[in-house]
């Protein structure tokens, strides 16, 4: 093609897409453990929490939990102004305690997923999932 | 003290695994000035099993110059290890002397001078006699290829693929999997791949509706070879929508997923593989740290960082075979596999020096084939390099190649700052060389080519810079995704590659005028590659050819822009 002057000049539309520096955690993020631990205290053991390590797409970025003996896992994206994301419950019945879901992250930060086993425990789990603009690769 | 070479073998021995690796035979030979075919091909056929590994080809399909990097940086647990040993330090390590055609291969110093003597390396023709010469020692021998196929010239884009398609077709690999193959475009690639006459492998390409193994690229296959029964399990590139256009193929999804690897591997083990091989485009260091965490690899051939080493890399049982780019060199495996144990291994990388391999003549054939409608067009010269400019790119940091483009894109976009991708792709010219159309494409081709001209603000260059940078220095190899820094004209900045993302970069400046860059203030940054749909701007190879065409000579001048600290 012929380069002309004007359309040399011309501003084109998208570059980059605005992705920030790792988000700080929030205190609400902390509290929703609190408030569903009581303050127990949280260890790690029976909980699974599969998260990519690089976001295909911050807006939808899959992940999935299991645990043989949990009653209730709470999952937290802890950068993201409201944390919150699910809370999955499984009777005594549950065939497998397994859930999946599609979550929207803010920018890069730790995804955290708390689970209260039968026994009354809870356990923790933590995944740093990074959003990023990228478009460098080799 | 205990040796490197020496180190090597014992920890082979204590592992049960002993092996032995062809390069210091051609670096003697080397030496010795007497490198002739035969003996570039000499290979003790070993054990029952042989690999062939050849990838990240990137549509090169004649000769061409390649210089290795001079600076790669490994961080974290990677700081100082191979492949982030360059130079006088790579030489050291695997006992190359100066001057030797291996140095040549393998390093970047003297390059220029080194390549006048030596002279291109690469060409599918060359790379058909090597492999044809394996097959006829171990006629099932496997051919693998790493993918970055099916991109990356003139006429591969032209023909979207169907040039490579073809050559590739007659070199007969058993395997594939993929990276800039996707760029082509979901509907391209599915088409290819429909009628591809070897397998498609990744276990990792899901479909992205339902977060689910996709149909048309199964995770494996399994061969019989020497009596062994062989599971090759395929790895595509995992950030492929991230470090690419993930709207050129928004139906798939890709990631690491090394839980889903280990299920593979005990799946193929469970009907009854005897040898597991891992056909990788992860990028080197990803790879060793998959290595660590899957168990039951016996062989990873590692694509996508173009890393060429002279010996495996041995993690736990699993061993790692590294084998260049821009095919430059092809890897030869040789396993001794018994009782569904791999317990030993002969390796050689063997390094496509064009004028002493000769070419395969029905290959030869095909590829002029492949080329000859376009032929006035690669031919064209559209400038020269002055008597002391080399063009390259590999490297962290920008690469002559890389200030070409962004002197181009500064002058003829009329932009404050520049900015070019960090891909580890694009042959080298020597100084003194016509560089022609084909020279130009070879570094820029691409499906999203558009050069774009936008307003950014100093914060904004900022956060880009971090981000590129967290890409590659992030201490943990799985946040990588493999390529370099980006590359940037007009500014300068120093980057300490041991703190964490956000505070890497500093003292940025705007050349022109020799002041800090204003967070607050908006610059004109013209760029190419950006993966966002509907950017828009003239094709990077006509900004780049309209430049050399003005310049008619080209001689830069030394870029020291960019302080890197912390290394």
């Amino acid at each position: 093609m012929e380069l002309t002057r004007r359309n040399a000049i011309i501003m084109g539309a998208g570059a980059f897409l605005v992705a920030g520096l790792p988000l700080r955690v929030s205190a609400a993020g902390e509290d929703a453990i609190n408030a569903f631990t009581g303050g127990a205290e949280v260890g790690a053991g029976d909980l699974k929490l599969t998260a990519p390590e690089i976001a295909e797409n911050g807006n939808t970025v899959p992940i999935e939990v299991s645990s043989e003996g949990a009653v209730e896992i709470l999952v937290l994206a802890m950068g993201n102004p409201t944390p919150g994301v699910a809370k999955f419950k499984f009777g005594p019945l549950a065939a497998s305690r397994y859930a999946s879901t599609r979550i929207r992250l803010a920018g890069t930060q730790d995804v955290v997923a708390i689970a209260k086993l039968e026994d009354g425990s809870f356990v923790r789990a933590s995944s740093m999932v990074k959003v990023t603009i990228g478009g460098c690769g080799g | 003290m205990i040796s490197r070479r020496d180190f090597l073998q014992t920890s082979m021995a204590a592992a049960a695994l002993y092996g032995t690796s062809g390069f210091g035979n051609w670096a003697r030979l080397a030496a010795q000035q007497s490198l002739t075919q035969d003996k570039l091909l000499e290979f003790d056929t070993f054990g029952n099993v042989s690999l062939i590994h050849i990838t990240d080809i990137h549509a090169q399909l004649k000769p061409i110059y390649f210089r290795e990097p001079e600076i790669n940086i490994g961080v974290g647990g990677n700081k100082g290890v191979v492949p982030h040993v360059t130079g006088a330090d790579f030489r050291k390590l695997y006992g190359i002397d100066d001057g030797s055609p291996s140095a040549y291969a393998l390093s970047y110093n003297d390059f220029s001078a080194l390549a006048k003597a030596y002279g291109r390396v690469g060409g599918l023709d060359r790379v058909a006699t090597v492999v044809k010469s394996i097959r006829a020692a171990r006629p099932d021998a496997l051919l693998l290829d790493g993918g970055d196929t099916w991109h990356g010239s003139y006429t591969c884009y032209q023909t979207q693929g169907q040039d490579m398609v073809n050559v590739m077709n007659a070199l007969k690999p058993d395997a594939m999997t993929f990276h800039w193959e996707f760029t082509l475009g979901s509907e391209r690639v599915n088409e290819i791949v429909e009628g591809l006459p070897f397998a498609a492998l990744g276990q990792n390409i899901f479909d992205a509706e339902w977060n689910e193994p996709s149909d048309l690229f199964p995770p494996y296959k399994f061969y019989e070879s020497g009596g062994v029964k062989v599971a090759v399990i395929g790895q595509a590139f995992p950030y492929m929508p991230i470090a690419n256009p993930g709207w050129m193929f928004p139906e798939y999804s890709f990631g690491i997923r090394d839980e889903h690897m280990q299920e593979m591997v005990n799946e193929v083990r469970a009907q009854g593989a005897e040898l597991v091989v891992c056909l990788s485009h992860n990028g080197f260091d990803v790879d060793k740290q998959m290595a660590g965490r899957v168990t039951g690899i016996d062989v990873i051939l590692s694509g996508h960082t173009h890393d060429a080493l002279p010996e495996p890399v041995i993690v736990g049982d699993t061993i790692i075979v590294a084998s260049g780019s821009n095919g430059k060199f092809v890897s030869r495996i040789d396993l001794d596999v018994r009782n569904g144990k791999m317990l030993g291994f002969r390796h050689k990388l063997i390094p496509i020096f064009s004028d002493v391999i000769t070419p395969d003549a029905d290959m030869a054939a095909l590829i002029d084939e492949q080329r000859a409608p376009y032929e006035s067009e690669l031919s064209e010269v559209i400038g020269r390099t002055g008597d002391a400019q080399t063009l390259y790119r590999r490297g962290n940091f920008n690469g002559t190649w890389d200030d070409l483009i962004c002197d181009a894109l500064i002058s003829e976009r009329e932009a404050d700052i520049a900015m070019s991708p960090g891909v580890r792709w694009g042959p080298s010219i020597l100084p003194g060389q016509d560089i022609t159309r084909e020279d130009i494409w070879n570094v820029t081709s691409m499906t999203y080519g558009e050069a774009y001209r936008n307003e950014m603000t100093g914060e904004f260059l900022h956060v880009v810079l971090e981000d590129v940078a967290d890409n590659l220095f992030n201490p943990d190899p799985y946040y990588q995704q493999g390529g370099d820094m980006v590359r940037v004209g007009g500014l300068g900045y120093r980057i300490d590659v041991t703190k964490p993302q956000g505070s890497r970069i500093t003292e940025m400046t705007l050349l022109k005028t020799g002041e800090a860059i204003d967070p607050s203030k908006t610059y004109q940054v013209a760029g190419w590659a950006s993966v966002n749909e509907d950017t828009e701007g003239p094709k990077i190879w006509d900004v780049v050819e309209s430049h050399i065409a003005k310049q008619g000579t080209i001689s830069l001048d030394p870029n020291n822009s960019v302080k890197v600290v912390g290394v």
